[in-house]
């Protein structure tokens, strides 16, 4: 099992959800966070007194799969999420060792 | 029904006996409809004020800006309005107290030949002191704990206010005796709110983090609706001001428009041009410096001179309001650089503008009618001892009430946050406006 973790913006995501649905993905987590990527923060200007934001509002979404759906996920969540503009986001994935659905207690690939 | 809209049954009456007056009643109602639209400006300025700070703090500014109203209109009926207007103690300094309590309504304004009833007049100059301590809340936002600004209101109101109207607002005054116009309070409202700012910013002290930290408004959208309710208001303020529904009143009014409008513009060009952005809050800000710029002058200036002085405190304005970074005083919400300098430019160019072919009642005309300068000198008297009072009276004030009931709230509860900690309320429900939030 493989986690994808994608940080996107926040106006793509129902286009995300809506992809990973049809795609076959059964659930999903979602939170509000606040980061930068090369694009950096902007500049606000209050009565001529800038002020540097340096933190965007961004998406992140947290999704187990199947190793062998892990790159077409990923594929599925870059094709989405794209705008072609800067601040798009990134996607990666890590090794999940162990899973557990909490009503039934079934283990691994089962509890996806 | 007589003129002074009484039943005959009631003739006998001390309120309905008022022998040496002349009431109108067109002039009355616009009076009364005028202390109404006075008192929501100050609503309207714990809007615009409440925009600007942080969301953990607007709640102390709205409740600031409620109190002030209760306890500046005691104090005012109280005592306050007997020593702006009461008869004259002596040098035009200041009223007796025998109007205190607003004893004797049957007895006309010292000096004043009104024709309303002395009590609208009472009311409406009671809005007036209401939202000149109003202001205040602006320098003190973020860190000005609600029980010292509320004793700093009551004195300053007795102290600083009362004397200041009584020298330029009553005939009898000194100031008005030497012939200063201040149409509807440039020097007594704004440069006096001014001056009293910075004396109370610099005891205050800068806020924690300043200006290091970005302090940057939480709400625009009720910055707007706020300045919106004053610009509303003003018409009140300053048509209100000629005391009658009168051809004065309509051309006040026309240039209180004006003015606004040249202030949102000199504000939006020089704030293009200095930081490439026109601003939705350099909008709302400009208006406020061309009404504040316009107050003293309204009743005295033609149109076009009116969008002149509009114009030219919408520029200086956005100037003024970077003046704190470079002297270090943290007026949070920029009651110098906007009533103060722009209350200051309002009333110098009174001195240029003015004319009897708008006011025929003025002494003095402005230098633009070759009449010299002796109105100009007037006016910039007006404004030093004024400033000079204001900000004395004050720094002693505040002073005063930092050692005995404090003034500055604590370090922690400037972190936390005035709503909360000293009110028990917070504005916003954040945590179920995220539960709520489309998508998730």
């Amino acid at each position: 099992m493989r986690l994808v973790t994608a940080v996107i913006k926040p106006f793509k995501l129902d286009d995300v959800k809506e992809a990973l649905e049809t795609f076959g993905v059964q659930g999903l987590t979602v939170a509000e966070v606040s980061g930068y990527g090369r694009q950096r923060g902007h500049t606000e200007v209050y009565r001529g007194a800038e002020y540097t934001v340096d933190f965007v509002p961004k998406v992140r979404l947290d999704v187990v799969v199947a190793d062998d759906d892990a790159k077409d996920v990923v594929d599925v969540i870059v094709k989405a999420a794209s705008t072609g503009q800067i601040g798009d986001g990134k996607v990666w994935t890590t090794p999940v060792d162990d899973l557990v659905r909490v009503r039934t207690g079934e283990r691994g690939p089962d509890a996806l | 029904m007589t003129s002074s809209g009484c039943a005959p049954a009631r003739e006998d009456q001390t309120l309905c006996n008022l022998p040496a007056m002349h009431i109108d009643a067109g002039d009355t109602a616009w009076v009364l409809g005028s202390a109404a639209l006075v008192l929501f400006m100050t609503p309207g300025l714990a809007l615009f004020y409440g925009g600007m700070v942080r969301s953990k703090n607007v709640l102390s500014i709205l409740v600031q800006n409620l109190a002030c109203i209760a306890v500046v209109s005691v104090v005012w009926a109280v005592a306050a309005y007997s020593l702006a207007f009461g008869p004259d103690a002596g040098g035009g300094f200041i009223g007796t107290l025998h109007l205190a309590g607003l004893a004797h309504p049957e007895l006309a304004v010292p000096g004043l030949d009104l024709s309303v009833p002395p009590l609208a007049f009472a009311a409406f100059q009671m809005m007036f002191a209401v939202i000149t301590a109003a202001l205040l809340t602006g320098t003190g936002a973020d860190r000005m704990h609600f029980n010292g600004f509320l004793a700093l209101a009551a004195i300053w109101t007795l102290v600083v206010y009362a004397p200041i109207a009584h020298w330029v607002f009553s005939p009898n005054g000194w100031l008005a005796q030497r012939g200063v116009l201040d149409f509807a309070g440039g020097n007594v409202v704004e440069v006096d709110s001014g001056a009293s700012a910075l004396a109370l910013a610099l005891v205050l002290g800068v806020r924690r983090g300043w200006p290091r930290e970005a302090m940057a408004p939480h709400s625009l959208p009720l910055t707007v609706m706020g300045a919106g309710i004053l610009w509303f208001g003003w018409f009140g303020f300053n048509a209100g001001s000629a005391l009658g529904s009168s051809g004065l009143a309509a051309q006040a009014l026309i240039g209180t428009q004006l003015a606004a409008c040249t202030g949102v513009i000199g504000w939006l060009v020089v704030e293009r041009w200095q930081t490439g952005h026109a601003t939705t809050l350099g909008a709302a800000s400009g208006a406020v410096c061309g009404l504040v710029a316009i107050t003293p002058a309204c009743g005295f200036v033609n149109s076009m001179a009116a969008m002149v002085i509009g114009l030219v405190g919408g520029v200086v304005g956005v100037l003024a309001v970077r003046v704190k970074f470079r002297f270090g005083y943290d007026d949070s919400l920029d009651v110098v650089g906007v009533h103060g300098a722009c209350g200051l430019a309002g009333t110098l160019l009174v001195g240029i503008f003015a004319t009897k072919a708008v006011n025929g009642a003025i002494t003095h005309q402005g230098l633009v009618t070759g009449a010299g300068p002796y109105l100009l000198g007037v006016q910039a008297l007006a404004l030093l001892v004024t400033i000079a009072w204001a900000f004395t009276g004050t720094w002693l004030i505040a002073q005063l009430v930092q050692r005995t009931v404090g003034l500055r709230v604590t370090d922690a509860v400037e972190v936390q946050g005035l709503d909360t900690a000293i009110h028990a309320e917070s504005a916003y429900d954040f945590a179920s406006m995220r539960a709520g939030q489309a998508g998730f």
